[in-house]
């Protein structure tokens, strides 16, 4: 491991003690997460993965800031983030999360370089600048040429190019991505988990994806397996059984 | 963010173009109804504006608008001209009576009869021909509205005769009148010959109407009149302000209206309502990706609001513009003739815009609020 990485790991990037969640469905209760203990450290790429219902949508909502753990605290960058008001963690989110949607999410009514500056705009950037910052990205991405049009005039490819740059643009520190490959075929799933370890990782930053594409297991540093609410595997690789 | 929201807004024609008419449409019915509510029943005072130069109506204790008098003796003329502060008072006979037309219908006019000397109680201004044609002993001036309902469009009738009550008048001017409630034709003649052609009851003299002396205020001149007359005695003022209350008191108009009014209200809450909460639904997943990100819910207020505030200004914009131009292309109809539009009604209609787009905003945003940000891996 080289010395930067060694700094970077100083501070988990994310350490999660202890979380449960419950939901309530009708009068019944169920635990869906039970006591989760993860540490994340930077410069990795986890996978998360699991068999339907398992609790990956839901571990890595409450470790990104997005859902409430019932129990147990989860640290992002040495944060305790759900000690924070509501407003404080929403612009936690706006500053160190970088989110990558299934369906993308793009907004119809602007263009792809619009779309990848919002949480730039969000965070009070003049419009144009963020633009700027946004079409850099792009060009990245390999889709620079795509910058005025609209999201429904772009391939899914392409759009998954803008989700992506609209979860890098404003440099975050945690990726996260639920089943970012899911609606693509085979090779494009691959080039998108080539790109995402390419323009996403860096020593300072994790990403985190969610998938059940056992096509690209191969790419991750870390492949955590989610079985009924408790982590059963951790390693570099696949269990021999999956 | 703001920038996003319009965009957003905009970028959904449909329904962008249906929140504007919802807001033009009910601005629209709210504006016009209401101006012509206003107006309608301002009518109700035409025959006090159509003689602004009378500052006291003076009448008997139980007559209560120009319409509605029981006429007094004549002696009450010489009672008024002898109480102090008066200036001048001259009589005033306002009398309904029957025209034959050519055709041999028969048709209700009301008859004024103004002062012989002065013609104090003939409108200012004359349409057609001048006040002194009433010199003539038959001669009487019809309103020009009037004019519309005896003769075709565009006809100049100076010089036609009339069956007036059986007798013999010729129309020799036009008077340029604020049509009275019910646009029923009025003709004017001089108070000696009003008498002719009405016929006779003992009392005919109906009002008096009085000039206050310089520096004497009208209300307390009315005063005076009363305690020294024993008649009643009303400022312009009151008077006009009487003819509208009857009015409203004696027909359904202000229900009508007011029903009306409130449908437009409804409706543009229905439409408004119902394609803010498409608008919304349709883009939810992208409010619930921006709250993810980080949005906060003092910007999404403000997104929402600026949409709101967009559909707002242009539809209510639209919705004015329409009642202007519904008032000017009806302008040349009699019907509408004199219609404006009161300051108050514009504003009456932009607090009801204000106030659908709240009510209707409020029901949008909370389902934006209420999404949790959590739902966007779902
Ligand atoms: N909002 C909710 N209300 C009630 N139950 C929920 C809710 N969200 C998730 N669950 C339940 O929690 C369990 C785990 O759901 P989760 O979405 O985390 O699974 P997953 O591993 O992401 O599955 P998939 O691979 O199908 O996406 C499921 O049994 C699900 O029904
Ligand atoms: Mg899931």
């Amino acid at each position: 491991m080289s010395a930067a990485a060694d700094t970077a790991t100083a501070i988990a990037a994310i350490s999660t003690r202890g979380v449960a969640r419950d939901f309530t469905a009708g009068q019944q209760t169920i635990r869906v997460l039970h006591g989760i203990d993860l540490d994340v450290r930077a410069g990795e790429l986890t996978y998360l993965v699991g068999e339907s219902g398992s609790g990956k949508t839901t571990l890595i909502s409450i470790m990104c800031g997005i859902l409430w753990p019932t129990e147990g605290e989860v640290r992002l960058f040495g944060t305790d983030i759900y000690r924070l008001s509501d407003s404080d963690l929403v612009d936690f989110r706006l500053r160190n999360v970088g989110f990558i949607f299934q369906q993308y999410n793009l907004i119809p009514a602007i263009d792809a370089a619009s779309n990848a500056a919002v949480p730039l705009i969000a965070q009070g950037m003049d419009r144009l600048e963020a633009r700027e910052r946004a079409i850099e990205l792009l060009a990245a991405l390999n889709i620079a040429d795509q910058a005025n049009k609209l999201p429904n005039q772009l391939s899914g490819g392409q759009q998954q190019r803008v989700a992506i740059a609209r979860a890098l643009v404003h440099q975050p520190r945690l990726i996260v991505c639920d089943e970012p490959t899911a609606a693509l075929d085979a090779r494009s799933g691959r080039r998108v988990m080539d790109l995402l370890r390419e323009v996403a990782l860096a020593d300072d930053r994790s990403v985190i994806i969610v998938t059940h594409d056992n096509r690209i297991f191969d790419l991750a540093d870390r492949i955590l397996v989610l079985e009924d609410g408790r982590i059963t595997h951790d390693g570099r690789d696949m269990p021999k059984d999956h | 963010m703001v920038w996003i929201a319009i965009r957003m807004l905009t970028g959904d024609a449909t329904k962008f173009y249906g929140l504007l008419f919802g807001i033009a449409f009910s601005t629209l019915l709210i504006t016009q109804q209401l101006t012509i509510f206003v107006n309608l029943i301002e009518r109700g005072a035409s025959g006090v504006y159509n003689v602004p130069s009378a500052d006291v109506w003076v009448m008997d204790p139980v007559s209560r608008t120009t319409d509605v008098n029981l006429p007094m003796p004549s002696t009450a003329l010489d009672r008024v001209r002898s109480v102090a502060g008066v200036e001048w008072a001259v009589p005033h006979l306002r009398a309904a009576a029957s025209v034959r037309t050519k055709e041999g219908d028969l048709e209700g006019v009301s008859v004024i009869g103004v002062d012989d000397a002065t013609l104090i109680g003939l409108p200012r201004r004359m349409a057609s021909g001048a006040a002194d044609v009433l010199e003539r002993p038959d001669a009487v001036v019809i309103d020009d509205v009037g004019t519309t309902r005896f003769f075709p469009e565009g006809y100049d009738p100076v010089g036609e005769r009339l069956e007036l009550n059986d007798q013999r008048a010729v129309i020799m001017g036009v008077a340029d009148a604020i049509p009275s409630f019910t646009s029923q034709v009025t003709l004017y003649t001089r108070y000696s010959r009003a008498l002719n052609f009405v016929p006779g009851t003992r009392n005919r003299l109906s009002f008096v109407l009085v000039g206050a002396a310089p520096g004497v205020d009208a209300k307390a001149l009315a005063a005076r009149i009363t305690q020294d007359t024993g008649l009643r005695a009303r400022t312009r003022d009151e008077f006009a302000r009487d003819g509208v209350d009857f009015i409203i008191e004696n027909t359904g108009i202000p229900l009508n209206f007011g029903i009306t009014v409130l449908l437009g209200f409804v409706v543009g809450v229905a439409i408004v309502g119902l394609t803010f909460s498409l608008f919304i639904r349709d883009n939810i997943k992208q409010f619930g990706a921006l709250k993810a990100i980080g949005v906060n819910n003092a910007k999404i207020r403000r997104m929402v609001a600026a949409q709101a505030a967009m559909v707002g200004l242009i539809g209510y914009g639209l919705g004015v513009l329409g009642t202007v131009g519904f008032i000017w292309g009806f302008s040349s109809n009699p019907t509408f003739k004199g219609f404006y539009i009161p300051w108050q009604v514009p504003l009456i209609s932009l607090v009801a815009v204000a106030l659908i787009l709240a009510l209707t905003g409020w029901i949008a945003l909370r389902r934006v609020l209420k999404t949790e940000p959590a739902a966007v891996f779902r």
